[in-house]
């Protein structure tokens, strides 16, 4: 299984959970899961309502952006982690 | 490469016992003292990440320092701003800034922006500037300043931080990437909360901005290796640092192989700003107010409905109405079974955003009687029960 490691801004929607196990072979699939059946309270925060990845949103595998990758493609591996890392604006 | 010119200055008996510790590094030494005091570097904003900055930087000899700020020290600034003191509380942060700095270090050069950075006057102020240090806090500025650095190839030390975590990176170097490859597009507004409305740990802008400070003075120096190219993240509930890769994305709209974004644009438009004015200025449809002063007066008359408070538990221990319930914002749709779709409810959060957004919820739920407490808890403080402290 690999690891999602969730950031502080969407912990609110995964009951707190700083990182969640979720079984799949690509980026789409795990994410697919990880937003529909374990916690689709995720969904609206990721997705657009057309199911396209948001833009402020990026997601790595390891320290790759899947943009450079091959997408929602990109082949995950058992020891893979996945980040999410939505864009922050804080500074005052 | 340092991105500074060689200097023809000389420093001070004074300056050289003050900066002894440097000059016996040999990274640093006299050459690399004399690029600091040459150097001119832009901080935006003297907030939670401009305090830290302009402390070190100031102490570190950073020879010009401009500074941008229009705001006024608050009392909920000092837990994390450092620069301001209890007894600035009031005055401009600009004047606290300068003072700071200019205690610790009276050989500074300060430069005063008393302004917001808007795309009328952003290049003609960071023109002036080596490098530029972004310590801002909302998504119209951070554009503004990545494109303006992009345009006028200034190197911009960036963070940001949100709650417990935050970001760092070097953006607009020549041959690396800028903010708008990481990030191409802003979140619509509200979807991202801002430190007001999320909280942020005081340390937090400490550890950040001084990622950002330890950068500018790398750049100065032309030492080390820069964080071009990629972003650290730090999350300081596990004190971990990750670090990513970023890469110039060849199709960026200012930075890449055919720029569209060619000069300073409308950034309040682009982050969407005036449609959410203009939705706040409209509340939903049928959606009816209610002063605290009329809802005292129906506590104290007894009338029969139910207050609703959609804050969180952990705010309902700082300041709460003894009356109302508590059902967070985030349960109001699994738990309005609980409620009487007949009853007359009132529903107010801390300043007033979250409740309409329930009241809002109810009412396309079936609830037919339901009002927004107009300003929230900080307004039933003001002119109700000046006893709940505001926060």
């Amino acid at each position: 299984m690999a690891k999602i490691l969730i950031p502080t801004p969407l912990r609110q929607f995964t009951g707190g959970a700083d990182s969640i196990e979720v079984a799949g072979g690509t980026v789409g699939e795990i994410l697919s899961t990880l937003t529909t059946s374990t916690h689709p309270d995720l969904r609206n925060n990721l997705y657009t309502p057309e199911g396209k990845l948001r833009s402020f949103v990026n997601v790595y595998v390891n320290d790759e952006d899947i943009r450079y990758l091959e997408k929602d493609s990109t082949a995950v591996k058992d020891a893979d982690v996945i980040s999410i890392v939505p864009s922050i604006a804080g500074g005052r | 490469m340092s991105a500074v010119a060689a200097p023809p200055l000389a420093l001070s008996n004074e300056e050289i016992l003050r900066y002894s510790r440097h000059l016996i590094l040999p990274e640093v030494g006299m050459d690399g003292q004399l690029k600091l005091k040459q150097a001119k570097v832009l901080l935006v904003g003297t907030g939670g990440l401009g305090s830290p900055m302009a402390l070190y930087l100031g102490a570190a000899g950073v020879g010009t320092i401009g500074l941008v700020d229009f705001d006024v020290v608050d009392l909920t600034n000092l837990q994390r701003q450092v620069i301001h003191s209890t007894a600035d509380v009031g005055r401009k942060k600009i004047d606290s800034a300068e003072e700071s700095l200019k205690a610790i270090n009276p050989n500074l050069n300060i430069v005063r922006h008393e302004v917001a950075l808007t795309s009328d006057n952003a290049l003609d102020i960071i023109r002036e500037y080596d490098i530029v240090a972004d310590g801002t806090d909302n998504f119209p500025t951070r554009y503004l300043v990545n494109d303006a650095c992009v345009l006028l190839k200034k190197p911009n030390a960036y963070g940001s931080i949100f709650r417990f975590e935050g970001q760092a990176s070097v953006f607009a170097m020549e041959d690396g990437p800028c903010y708008r490859c990481l990030y191409p597009e802003p979140p619509p507004p509200g979807l991202v909360p801002s430190c007001a409305e999320g909280g942020v740990l005081g340390i937090l802008p400490g550890v950040i901005g001084l990622i950002q400070a330890t950068e500018v003075v790398k750049l100065i120096l032309g030492k080390g290796e820069l964080l071009k190219g990629r972003l650290m993240l730090y999350d300081a509930l596990n004190m971990r640092f990750r670090e990513l890769k970023l890469r110039k994305n060849p199709e960026c709209p200012v930075c890449g192989d055919h720029p569209t974004v060619t000069k300073l644009i409308d950034y309040q438009e682009f982050c969407g700003i005036p449609q959410q004015a203009a939705a706040e200025a409209k509340p939903a449809a049928g959606l009816q107010e209610i002063e605290p002063a009329e809802v005292k007066a129906k506590l104290d008359r007894g009338d029969k409905f139910v207050l609703i408070d959609v804050r969180e538990p952990h705010e309902y221990q700082i300041a709460k109405i003894p009356s109302a319930r508590l059902i967070p914002l985030n349960d109001v749709a699994k738990r309005m079974n609980e409620l009487n779709p007949g009853d007359e409810i009132v529903v107010h959060c801390r300043s007033g955003v979250r409740s309409a957004k329930a009241a809002t919820l109810l009412l396309q739920s079936g609830f037919k009687n339901v009002r927004n407490m107009k300003g929230g808890i900080l307004a039933w403080s003001d002119k109700v029960d000046p006893s709940v402290p505001k926060y």
